[in-house]
């Protein structure tokens, strides 16, 4: 089994952002000073060369290098939100960097190093391949969460994510091989026929599952695996949290989705018992734990551990019935929320205190008073997060629980329904404390939002995001229909 | 004959693993585990695995070995008695292993009693080396080019954050004379 050379231009977009990543790394010891922009222009201008790239290739599945790689829509539709999600974190970085005095060009070569294990993960048809990827990914974000190296939280954070991604990893791999031994193949076409003609008695298949289900539980954040999240996304720099809790959250999702709707599809009835659980864990401790914060950035955290769980309420309805519209309002959910929680990390990232970063609640203070804009802004991302109308929270939110009502389980969409309510608490207290209160400082160092345009870019197009799909949500459910289309 | 060698080199690794965690002394535990390792290459051997057998010992044995080593005589942990009370976490991983390792091994439906997955080549008569290469250059292409990506980030990653000069001080390159420091 030889490759063809036409593969090659079919992972055209993933040789790209890999050509680019090596230049940029290749360039940043070349360029000094003001010239380093440079850097942030070539990775934008492959990021939008690949976007047109992979928007043609929305067609049939193509099996690729010998059936390890897939083409399809649904690896299109995660890659092209990627793109759009990388695009955003590099122009958040190019300003937040600045204003945390953080010069390097690496950073970029290693967000699009990451984008490449992301891209390689969802479009991988294969274990061991969508394995490498996730590593790949990690391994970038590992070094990109330990930027910040004069600041000891950063460090702890690069260095709590690398001990539980790599313990983590172990797990995937360990359910990898066992699965492995009892299917006799890593290919998750070869895995289903397997599984079909087995019989689902095994033990090796159900330990595999729950062996995967807990590797994957650990890259999507989902409780109980969620424990290293909010020291992470809190200790991090704020571009690289933004870029965690979006970007590698909806790679693992997609990874995840296409292993076990398309691999483990005939062992339906075991996996959506353990997410089931899983998924009511994780909506109870993300949006009670949340209440209690005081710090934004952890605050965030544990709401994209409750979204994940918001998420997965759509998973198990796709397990408990054929044919469930729940894939694609798991796809059309983690596009919307794409939006509203970079958007809210976005402000959070440029919102300063001194010279550091006003992350506490209490920075937030009377901040309409100061920029009536930026509150106003985070008053809509907050009103998204917490699915109140007309906002892309809501709609997302609609599919999902729609779907489970569909799938005979009402109560559970219910049960998200009160959760949400919960969640509106905490979402809503900072946006009374941004209006209902004075601000308190007034002197020099009082928090202070610093505009540039690519902030402004960022923001723009977050916020238009949030509010077009939130009242004409139609495109994007069509487009993540047709996604899902291939997992059937 | 082949039982005979299974059976010492199995009765080795069991023996040298225990020492590996018993032993007081970080240079004598580390010394077992490349005993150890050194019979896991044995072990592949009589499986005809001549390269896997190879690998074990050029990458476990002469390389992550020589590491601890080098770690243990760095860090001067030399008859540190703090590892070596920590039941609690031994009974925490120890308990799941062996219940897994029993529902793999045995029962029915246990790996025992399990057809071999299909193999790609005759493990007796074909040159495994050849075979692994070809398989890897030609089938697993997309994975392994994957994998040495992987590993140019793990380097540049550890470069950059192992860097002196990070941050604002990369700002003043441009002033610095060279060789101040």
């Amino acid at each position: 089994m030889t490759f063809a050379v036409g593969d090659l231009f079919l992972i055209l977009p993933e040789l790209l952002v890999i050509t680019a990543a090596c230049v940029v790394l290749v360039l940043d010891p070349v360029l000094r000073g003001p010239r380093k922009d440079v850097l942030v222009w070539f990775s934008l201008g492959t990021l939008a060369i690949c976007m047109g790239v992979t928007a043609s290739q929305v067609s049939g599945p193509t099996a690729i290098f010998s059936g390890l790689v897939i083409i399809d829509a649904y690896g299109a539709f995660w890659k092209l939100l990627l793109y759009f999600v990388t695009g955003l974190t590099i122009l958040l970085s190019y300003s937040y960097l600045k204003e945390e005095r953080l010069y390097f060009g690496e950073y970029y070569g290693f967000v699009l190093l990451a984008l490449a294990g992301m891209m390689v993960m969802v479009s991988a048809d294969d274990l061991l391949t969508i394995y490498l990827g996730t590593e790949l990914m990690s391994l970038s974000l590992y070094v990109l969460a330990g930027l910040k190296r004069a600041e000891p939280r950063s460090l702890e954070a690069s260095a709590k994510y690398f001990v539980l991604g790599a313990f983590s990893s172990g797990i995937l791999l360990y359910g990898i091989s066992l699965l492995y031994g009892a299917t006799g193949s890593t290919r998750l076409p070869e895995i289903a026929t397997a599984i079909a003609s087995q019989g689902l008695s095994d033990p090796l298949l159900l330990l595999s599952t729950i062996l995967l289900a807990v590797g994957f539980g650990f890259k999507l954040a989902v409780v109980p695996f969620h424990m290293w999240t909010p020291d992470v996304y809190q200790g991090a720099p704020t571009s690289v949290t933004a870029f965690m809790a979006v970007a590698s959250k909806a790679a693992s999702f997609g990874a995840f989705l296409r292993v076990f709707i398309e691999g483990l599809g005939g062992l339906k009835a075991n996996w959506s018992a353990i997410f089931l659980l899983l998924c009511i864990a994780t909506l109870l401790i993300g949006n009670i734990v949340a209440l209690v914060q005081t710090n934004v950035k952890r605050m965030l955290a544990y709401s994209s551990i409750a979204h994940a769980g918001y998420a997965l309420i759509g998973v198990v309805a796709a397990g408990r019935m054929e044919g469930s519209s729940g894939i694609a309002s798991v796809l059309l959910y983690l596009a919307l929320y794409t939006f509203m929680t970079f958007g809210a990390f976005a402000i959070v990232a440029m919102l300063r205190k001194g010279d550091i970063e006003g992350e506490e609640i209490e920075d937030f203070t009377g901040l309409s008073k100061r920029h009536p804009l930026a509150a106003l802004l985070m008053l809509i991302f907050m009103v998204s997060l917490a699915g109140i109308p007309p906002t892309a929270g809501f709609v997302g939110k609609l599919y999902i629980f729609k779907s489970a009502v569909e799938a005979g389980m009402t109560w559970l969409a219910a049960l998200g329904l009160i959760f949400a309510a919960i969640s509106a608490y905490f979402y809503l207290r900072l946006v009374m404390v941004m209006y209902m209160r004075e601000p308190i400082d007034h002197s020099d160092t009082a928090p202070h939002l610093v505009m540039s345009p690519t902030l402004s870019i960022v923001l723009a197009c977050t916020v238009a995001g949030v509010v077009i799909f939130g009242v004409y949500p139609n495109p994007l459910v069509s487009f993540a229909m047709q996604a899902v289309l291939i997992l059937k | 004959m082949a039982h005979l060698f299974f059976g010492y080199f199995a009765g080795m690794i069991t023996i040298t693993s225990i020492l590996v965690v018993a032993l007081r002394n970080p240079v004598y535990s580390a010394l077992s585990l490349l005993i150890m390792f050194f019979h896991v290459a044995g072990l592949f051997i009589t499986l005809h695995a001549e390269f896997l057998a190879a690998v074990q010992v050029i990458v476990y044995a002469g390389a992550i070995l020589v590491l601890y080593l080098f770690v243990v005589m760095l860090l001067n942990v030399n008859r540190d008695d703090r590892y070596h009370s920590q039941w609690r976490v031994v009974a925490f991983v120890c308990v799941p292993l062996s219940i897994e390792f029993l529902v793999l091994l045995s029962g029915t439906m246990g790996a025992a009693n399990r057809q071999p997955a299909s193999l790609p080549v005759e493990p007796h008569t074909a040159d495994n080396t050849l075979a692994i290469g070809r398989t890897l250059f030609s089938t697993y292409l997309f994975p392994f080019e994957v994998a040495s990506l992987i590993l140019l980030v793990a380097m540049i990653g550890a470069i950059f954050l192992a860097k002196r000069d990070i941050g604002e001080n990369e700002a003043k390159d441009v002033t610095r004379v060279p060789g101040a420091q």
